[in-house]
Formats: C-alpha cells, structure tokens, sequence
C-alpha cells in the first residue's frame, strides 16, 4: 500500500517538476484557489498547485523546504468545518481543498536594544502588554503549521520563564498564522523572540565564539578578507565551487 | 510526603516568588509536597461575572483538565486571586453541565472535563488536613513578642460561597498565627478591598485604601501585615512607600509579607528560602529584634 501511494505521488509529481504531459498525468483533483476552482494533478504540493494553476508567486514563497515560513496558507476541506493552517510547499492537495495564501502578518513589532533589556517577564510585557489577554483557548496552537505548543509558551511568558518560551518557540519560522487567529490579538512570534534573544543574555558566551571574535579582532583573517574582497566574479566563483567540492557539496 | 497538586500562578513565578519558596520549605517541614500542576496555564485572572461568557472558563477549566489527568480531584493554589477564581469557575461550570458541555465541546483538542476537581486554598489545607496543633508541633522559632496583622481582602473572603471563612470575622490567619506563638493584631480594614487593579488606572483610590488598612494595622502597633496575594501585597508596600523614610539603614514602614513566610520562618526554614529579600520594605530588622535569628 504504501509503495503505491509513493508510485503516485511520484507519477503525480512527474508532470510539474518534469514537465510530462497533462495526459501522462493518471490522477486529479480540484481545489479552490481564492474560491476559484482548478484541476490539479494529485499528490502535489500546494505550492506546485497554485503554479500549476497559472499564479506566479512574488511573495508567499520562499525556501520552498519548509524552513523559512514565507508560503502560511490556510484551507478548509469539503465537509470539515475547521479552519486548517499549512505550508504550502509542505503540503499535498486534497479533492475539495479551499485554500488562500497568508504570506504576512501585519503585526506590531516593537523595537527595543537588547543589551539595555533586563531578561525578565516584565520586559516581555512591557513590549507585549497583550501577552495578559490570553485566555488559553489555544487557537495558536491549533494554527501552528509547525506543531508548536503556542499556548503553552504564551503561558510560560506570562509567568516570566524564558527558557520555557525559549525551548517551547525555538522551531518558530515566523509565519504569523497563530498572530492572525489569535483572539486575544497577541503577537506571539515577535514576543518569543524577543523572550529568546533575552534569554540568549543570561547564557554564557561559549568558548568557541569568544575565541573566534578574540581571534577577529586581532586581524587574524584580516589578509584573506582582503584577497577576497580583491578578486573578481569568476575567480570568486571558482573559489566558491572549490570550497564546496571539498566539503562534498558538489560533484 | 504527602503529594498535592499544586496551582502557582504566574505571579508566584515572577514578582512573588518569595510567596512559593518559603511554601515549598514551609510544606516540606511539615511533610507535604506541593507537586506543581503540569503545563498549566493562567487561572483567567479575573473572574468573569456575566453567566454567558463561558470563553473567560476555558482557562480554568483547562487546568481542572491537568488535574483529571493526574488522577487527582484536589487542587491547592496558594495566589488568593487565582484561588478565588478556579474555585468559582469549578463551581460555576458544576452548576449547570449545559455550560461545561459547551466548554467541553469549545475545547475538542483535549479530553472532555468530567467535573468534580476540589479548589482549595493553602490555608485550608493548613487548617483542614495538616491541623493547627500538628504546625505548633514543629515550630522551630516561636514568633513571642511579634504582632502581626493579617489582611485577607477580597478575594478569600467573598463571595461567601467560596470564602475560606466567615467573610464578615474570619480567624483563619490569626489562629495560623497564635499558634506559631505571635500576637494576632485585629484591624477593622482587614477584610477591605486593597485598591486592586485600580492601582494602574486610578492609583489615587488604592493609595486611599492603603492609608487606611496601613494606618489601621500601625494604630494597633502591628509590626508585620501579612497577606496571601501578591496584588494585595503590591498595593499594601507601593502605596506605604511614599509615606515611609530611610531610619539606620531601614525603612520605617510596616513590612508586608505572605502567610507562607512567617510560616516558614517560624518552622525554621533556613533564611535563604524565606523570600524576604523581594520584599519593598525589609521584614528581617523586627523579625530579629523580636524573636530573634
């Protein structure tokens, strides 16, 4: 069973990242894009759906390998009536999917300096003063496409423990969905990081980088910035695939 | 040791942390350990009053979740503020299964609450479970000579379905005290409302209510108020401030501390677990010249 599914997907996929011929494709479904309809081949990603369908993405993607957030959509399915958030290079369609791109949250973020920060609950509040307006309905949670606690380090925010929000929000990519449902209009993503970079402020500076930063500022790689920063394109680019060759990345 | 679950709140984490740590010393003494509740959240802070706002329920009823899993039925908090909540929130959804379905169904993440979980607060376990006579058993510094004024305010107290004692003369705390050997100082503003959030918007009525709990407490010679919420406990040193001075190195006010100190310090629980150094104004000066270290 699940060799066949992964000899569709395969097949499915075939057509957009290859470029076969709709007719090779064996399998379909619809899906509602903005509430319009289109037939796509099964199996592949959102992503590749929504091109598939004729969009051409100026925001809303980014890495397209899950890691930097950019592609947040949210769906329903035919039949279901909850609201679902996903990443749409991260996800397969499914018949009947309903799905917009939410590639930005507009959410306040406040600036501050960290190193004139106290690491404290108080600071996070007196940047997130809306952090007091949870009322633990975990609607964040439920919109994490990363599978986040969301609620659970809103909650270790409020009683001041950073290294819980630390732990709890370090997979955060900052797509913004749980900012978006949230009820209490909390921005969570921007007051974890902010917890992070002040709980970053009573961990040791580790060895490696104190030596690395002691070692730099004595001008010990000052010569071969200056070879570099001297060189042209192509002998830049023939430094680069060197360098990427012994480290095995390229053939 | 006797394990209970155990409700903190997030100002017991932060700004009352000494309230917590002289608990657990204090607890421990006595042979109870208070197992702190997992993944916990806010007890929702202030108790909704519309009796369709069941949205301001699902925080409390999330932690009577916790509690469930466990296997337990009590639950003890020691923030009057949250105690005061969960346990009419517990009763809130108890009275009427139409609310706590709804809640229940608002909630399909988590397996359903079934009700029945017991709020208490740590006074009651202290009088209750543990016993006044079992406290005097083990004290290790009897407080002779020290006068202290407790100040319950609000939230123990009413309303009456879910006060700890008699909401008009409760004698909860000052048994507590005469029995750790010290001098129970009685105040007409004891059961007074301390200002409470009106510290933020209109900081003129808390420092009002203040002059008057304070004033009461320090007519009768008071050397100690003594509180079980950290809000009250905010409002009883920040509005006192302003109307104190610096004497041979102390402030001259009356010192404002929780129930779970004086405890602690009368069971001989070792100074660095008492919590006094969050104090605004220091306690350890009278402590030493009336009972001594």
């Amino acid at each position: 069973m699940g060799q066949e599914i992964m000899e569709r997907i395969r097949e499915a996929n075939e057509a957009v990242i290859t470029g076969i011929e709709d007719a090779d494709v064996k399998h379909w479904v619809t899906i509602y894009i903005m509430g319009k309809a289109y037939k796509v081949p099964a199996d592949i990603t959102l992503m590749q759906a929504i091109e598939y369908a004729g969009y051409r993405f100026v925001r809303g993607a980014g890495c397209r390998a899950g890691f930097c957030g950019a592609c947040a959509t949210v769906y329903r399915v035919a039949g279901d009536w909850r609201l679902k958030a996903a990443l749409a290079c991260q996800t397969r369609v499914e018949d009947g999917m309903y799905l917009v791109q939410i590639p930005f949250a507009p959410a306040e973020k406040p600036t501050y300096r960290i190193e004139e920060e106290e690491p404290s609950g108080t600071t996070l509040l007196k940047y997130f003063p809306e952090l007091a307006r949870c009322v633990a309905c975990n609607t964040c949670t439920k919109a994490c496409p990363q599978e986040l606690e969301v609620m659970d380090y809103i909650q270790a925010a409020l009683r001041g423990d950073l290294e819980a929000v630390t732990e709890l929000s370090f997979d955060c990519i900052q797509c913004g969905l749980c900012s978006i449902r949230c009820p209490a209009e909390i921005v969570h993503y921007h007051a974890a990081q902010l917890a992070r970079r002040l709980y970053g402020k009573t961990l040791p500076v580790p060895k490696h980088v104190e030596e690395r930063v002691r070692k730099i500022s004595e001008g010990k790689y000052e010569e071969e910035f200056q070879r570099i920063m001297s060189l042209g394109r192509e002998e830049i680019e023939e430094l680069y695939k060197k360098e990427q060759r012994e480290k095995g990345g390229l053939k | 040791m006797t394990r209970i679950p155990y409700f903190p709140g997030c100002a017991l984490k932060d700004q009352a942390a000494g309230f917590e740590r002289a608990a657990r010393a204090a607890l421990e003494k006595l042979g109870w350990e208070l197992a702190e509740l997992p993944r916990w959240n806010c007890c929702g802070t202030v108790y909704s009053l519309s009796s369709d706002d069941l949205m301001r329920h699902v925080a409390p009823v999330r932690n009577f979740i916790r509690v469930q899993e466990l296997g337990e039925e009590k639950l003890v908090a020691l923030c009057a503020m949250c105690y005061n909540t969960l346990r009419r929130s517990s009763l809130f959804v108890a009275e009427d299964p139409e609310r706590l379905r709804r809640i229940n169904a608002f909630m399909d993440e988590e397996p359903d609450y079934e009700g029945g979980v017991e709020v208490l607060h740590l006074l009651q376990l202290l009088r209750d479970e543990i016993g006044y006579e079992e406290i005097e058993a083990k004290v290790e510094r009897p407080l002779y000579g020290l006068r202290v004024a407790p100040y319950y305010g609000c939230m123990l107290l009413r309303p009456r379905e879910v006060g700890i004692d008699d909401p008009d003369r409760p004698e909860v705390m000052e048994l507590l005290f005469e029995y750790l050997g010290a001098e129970a100082v009685d105040s007409p503003h004891k059961v007074e409302c301390c200002g409470a959030y009106q510290t933020v918007s209109n900081p003129w009525i808390a420092r009002e209510r203040v002059r008057e709990i304070v004033g009461a407490a320090a007519r009768r010679g008071a050397d100690l108020i003594v509180t079980s919420c950290p809000l009250c406990t905010y409002n009883l040193e920040q509005h006192q401030l302003p109307n104190t001075r610096e004497e041979k190195g102390a402030r001259n006010g009356i010192p404002v501390i929780y129930f779970t100190q004086l405890l602690a310090f009368a069971l001989g629980v070792q100074d660095e677990e008492l919590g006094f150094e969050g104090a605004a104004i220091d306690p350890r000066p009278v402590l030493a010249q009336r009972v001594g270290g």
